[in-house]
């Protein structure tokens, strides 16, 4: 029984949301967007125990002063610092009554001055990371390679003025291999193509390990329950 | 490998240490933002298109910009809003302003403090703009706006009821709107809104994403998206349309434009670090068949 | 039946009667001095295939409209909820249009509609239809399609299933990443040194994400064999608590349960770049020897590889976001691109329905290859013969794959 409910919901729950998609009548045009709704309060109350489990394992760290205890110390101030700056609206101009993202009040400050920073920061790791991945990876090992590379020049270069210059000089027939140009078809052609297929494959592997889960094949994700 | 106990300068080249790397490309970054080095970029078809669909709308149509991304794009996402918002209120038309995402609220608030308030005082909150928040859902939300927005927007982000607004008679679905313009920058953005707004419901969807993101939204293009600006450059191009035209925003409307000297710089490290990789390893690959 | 008979003529007579008789547009201020003739054929109707949203109009041209006066700029559309009603301007759609969907209705209510060409310094009488009336339909035919390709495709899959359960051998070609997971897992236990695996940044409702748990649970297999620390952080609480449950199931099948603990799967965040520098963290400090990331990512793709490549670790990823795929590609040591990562559980299990529905997926694949042949095929027999029967054909293929 422990199996087999969760195996029949599965099914029950997939077959309708496939069949609504086919049907305009009530109750079935709004099944998509009533499960994501019930998906979404799930996932709130999922986040209490994501929540308590992330306490649970820093308050461990810092309890049995484990190694580097003192980031969980900082991970767990950060936590209670910005949830009780929401939740009790510090320093919010209009009080209770006030928005806690207001102008003013403490959990905006902390949004402005440590949040956006923060991740600015981690996102222009990738400016670094990809120099030095391109430094690594982008050598013309096969003629496959070779390809890529030159195409990864002419992309590199288009906004450069450096790649307008190369070519500009290219009389009429041959303007295409103007690195603009070029580049602006080797978006839209080749790359456009490879997108295509990939994600054609893409869906094709979607349905195929959807129907997996909708017709019980694929148990993994039931733990425990999913085997016999 | 060393050649006997020295290191020769193949070697060094092939195990720089990627700290090297990372210190060219800081300079690279820094050094043309202090010289204040600027590019125009001509716009490309992609962008120009997105350009002309604003362009050519009669004033008063209903634009609905959504904000779905965060602070860690602003620096490519927030130009492409300005420009967007600029361009919309010099036309006349109205702009509708929403969020996926919880952090889009904030962006278009910002947008909001930085552009509108300073900008277009004349502009009245409720008749030519309204900013309407930040509902949860994702593509779900999306679904329920195509048949009600009022059911989901009962009130603007401030708390004032939706019906006191004269820019929201006459919208009852997302077919009410003239053109959506999804500015995103991961999931859900500018695809899902392509996916459950524009295809489904025949309503012209256009929009900007980051630089890594915009390959997978050219397949839409030109059918299911009016045009597309593709990262910080694709804001840049649009920039240098809406200069062309609106030479009044000159001065104001460069922020894409500035920050593109660093990554027109950054882009010829790269392609120089590159050269020199292929360097090292065509001399490693003759040194290595030599012995 | 005499009194049905008069009401009935009447209504039809108000249909017909002129203008100046029966109904006036509201705004029937404007002087008609300029002669218009009226659009004909007016018909209202449920619009097919929704959900009682709206009503259809479609109408034939005024014989002014692009002929004759030729100055026509507006057809005007009127709607009342009676026939002897007043009627109120809805909507104005340009000269040249001959189709209109009212979406201001109320399911249930009848209808009746007029339309009225305007020209300047004049319009003409209206013409009318109706009544309409909104209804939920059963079918959506615009999908019809839709379900023509979902029936193939589903046939395709549980054909192959059926025919696994035969004892048919299927081939499955190798897929490199797949086989490495084996050679990292052993890899980590010499060395002595605990396995990271990544399962995404998305929810348990991402198809990615069920993908990359499943995996996990086979990497947590080997790991129990051969006593190798494994860690899972996980960006989202539900795929923590499913991990779980995977992670335990996969230590008591490999009759270990006394090495699996519930913080082997923990939760760090919701927040991509905060989840992103809590993993470069754990990966700079723990230094596993083996790092997986199967599942959906995004921009956080690059700074883990090489992250990961920093530290030494072997690296297989996969993913089906065709934008991270080149970043995996250029810092990983191997990795499933796209479907691959879908394959993995029927690989790694060699379960045989699974292996079937591989086979089912490759033949759906068949079948769109054919159908991009035939269009562009035909796509170009019409531009270079300019046959129209060829042209149709390519058009019926066309609006086949249109979901509109």
């Amino acid at each position: 029984m422990k199996r087999t409910i969760p195996l029949v919901i599965t099914f029950v729950v997939g077959l309708s949301l496939i069949i609504a998609m086919f049907i305009p009548h009530s109750p079935f045009h709004e099944l998509d967007s009533q499960f994501s709704i019930f998906y979404d309060v799930i996932a709130v109350f999922a986040f209490i125990l994501g929540g308590g489990n992330l306490l649970k394992v820093h308050f461990n760290k810092i309890q049995n002063k484990r190694r580097d205890w003192k980031y969980s110390l900082v991970t767990v101030s950060a936590f209670l610092l910005m949830l009780v700056a929401g939740l009790f609206k510090i320093g919010v101009p209009d009080g209770w009554t006030g928005d806690y993202q207001a102008t003013g009040g403490l959990f905006k400050y902390l949004y402005d001055a440590t949040f956006q920073p923060l991740q600015a920061t981690m996102f222009s790791l990738l400016a670094f990371f990809v120099a030095s991945a391109s430094y690594r990876a982008f050598r013309a090992k096969t003629r496959e390679a070779t390809i890529l590379l030159v195409a990864a020049f002419v992309i590199l270069l288009r906004p450069t003025p450096l790649g307008y210059y190369l070519t500009f000089w290219l009389p009429e027939p041959l303007k295409f291999l103007h690195i603009p140009n070029l580049s602006t078809w080797i978006l839209s052609v080749p790359n456009m193509a490879g997108q295509r297929a990939i994600m054609i494959g893409i869906a094709l592997g979607i349905v195929s390990t959807s129907l997996r889960l909708i017709l019980g094949i694929e148990r993994s994700y039931l733990g425990s329950e999913g085997r016999g | 490998m060393a050649n006997g106990n020295k290191t020769t300068l193949l070697d060094r080249f092939s195990n720089l240490d990627r700290r090297v790397i990372f210190l060219l490309i800081a300079l690279a970054v820094i050094i043309p933002l202090i010289v204040n080095y600027t590019t125009y970029i001509p716009p490309s078809l992609i962008v120009q298109t997105l350009f002309d669909k604003v362009e050519d709308m009669p004033p008063g149509a209903k634009i609905l910009i959504s904000f779905d991304y965060g602070p860690s794009t602003v620096p490519e996402n927030q130009p492409m809003a300005n420009a967007l918002v600029r361009h919309a209120l010099e036309k006349g038309h109205r702009v509708y302003l929403m969020a996926l995402w919880p952090t889009g609220a904030r962006q278009s608030q910002q947008l909001i403090e930085e552009i509108i308030d300073v900008e277009y005082p004349d502009k009245v909150e409720g008749e030519d703009w309204i900013h309407l928040g930040y509902k949860a859902g994702n593509q779900g939300l999306i679904n329920t706006l195509m048949s009600d927005v009022k059911a989901m927007y009962t009130t603007d982000i401030a708390g004032t009821a939706i019906d006191e607004f004269p820019m929201m008679d006459g919208i009852n679905t997302l077919r009410d709107f003239d053109l959506i313009l999804a500015l995103g920058s991961g999931f859900p953005g500018t695809k899902e809104w392509v996916q459950f707004a524009g295809d489904p419901g025949n309503i012209p969807v256009g929009g900007g994403t980051t630089a890594v993101m915009a390959p997978l939204l050219f397949p839409y293009y030109p059918k299911q998206m009016v045009g597309l600006m593709g990262g910080l450059q694709g804001a840049a191009e649009y920039e240098a349309a809406l200069i062309e035209r609106y030479p009044q925003l000159s001065e104001r409307s460069r922020i894409a434009s500035t920050s593109m000297g660093p990554q027109v710089t950054a882009h010829l490290v790269i392609i120089a670090f590159i050269i020199v990789g292929n360097i090292t390893f065509i001399f490693e690959r003759r040194r290595s068949r030599k012995y | 039946m005499r009194n049905r008979t008069v009401i009935t003529v009447l209504i039809a007579a108000t249909f017909f009667l002129p203008k100046a008789l029966w109904c006036q547009p509201p705004d029937s201020s404007v002087t008609e001095q300029v002669f218009v003739s009226p659009p004909s054929g007016l018909n209202a109707f449920d619009t097919p295939s929704d959900h009682a949203q709206s009503l259809s109009l479609e109408w034939e041209l005024s014989p002014d409209d692009g002929g004759g006066a030729d100055n026509v700029t507006w057809y005007r559309i009127l709607r009342s909820e009676s026939a002897e009603g007043e009627f109120t301007v809805i909507d104005e759609v340009p000269a040249g249009e001959t189709e209109y969907t009212d979406r201001g209705i109320t399911e249930g209510t009848s209808y009746y509609y007029g339309i009225v060409a305007v020209a300047p310094g004049g319009m003409s009488e209206m013409v009318g239809a109706g009544p309409a009336v909104a209804v939920q339909n059963w079918f959506s035919r615009d999908r019809a399609n839709l379900m023509v390709i979902a029936i193939i495709l589903v046939f395709a899959i549980t054909y192959y299933i059926y025919l696994s359960t035969t004892g048919r051998e299927l081939y499955i070609r190798k897929i490199a990443g797949l086989e490495a997971v084996n050679e990292a897992v052993g890899r980590a236990t010499e060395m002595g040194r605990p396995i990271l695996f990544v399962p995404g940044i998305q929810d348990m409702d991402n198809v990615q994400t069920v993908a990359g748990v499943a995996i996990l649970g086979h990497i947590a297999q080997r790991t129990a064999t051969y006593e190798t620390q494994l860690e899972v952080p996980v960006s989202r609480s539900i795929t923590m608590s499913v991990g779980r449950e995977t992670v335990k199931q996969a230590y008591l099948e490999a009759g270990r349960p006394d090495l699996y603990n519930d913080d082997m799967v923990h939760y760090i965040t919701d927040e991509q770049f905060g989840y992103v520098a809590a993993v470069d963290g754990i990966m700079v400090r723990e230094k596993p020897a083996a790092c997986f990331y199967l599942g959906a990512f995004f921009a956080e793709s690059l700074i883990l590889a090489e992250t990961g490549n920093s530290i030494g670790a072997i690296q297989v990823a996969g993913t089906a976001m065709p934008t991270q795929l080149p970043f995996f590609v250029a810092a990983c040591d191997y990795t499933l691109i796209g479907e691959e990562l879908f394959a993995a559980s029927a690989y790694l299990t060699e379960d045989k329905k699974m292996k079937g529905s591989l086979k089912g997926q490759d033949a759906g694949k068949a079948v769109a290859m054919l159908f991009v042949l035939l269009g562009v095929g035909l796509g170009t027999l019409a531009v270079i013969t300019g046959s129209g029967a060829v042209q149709s054909a390519y058009d019926f293929i066309l609006s086949f794959f249109s979901v509109n």
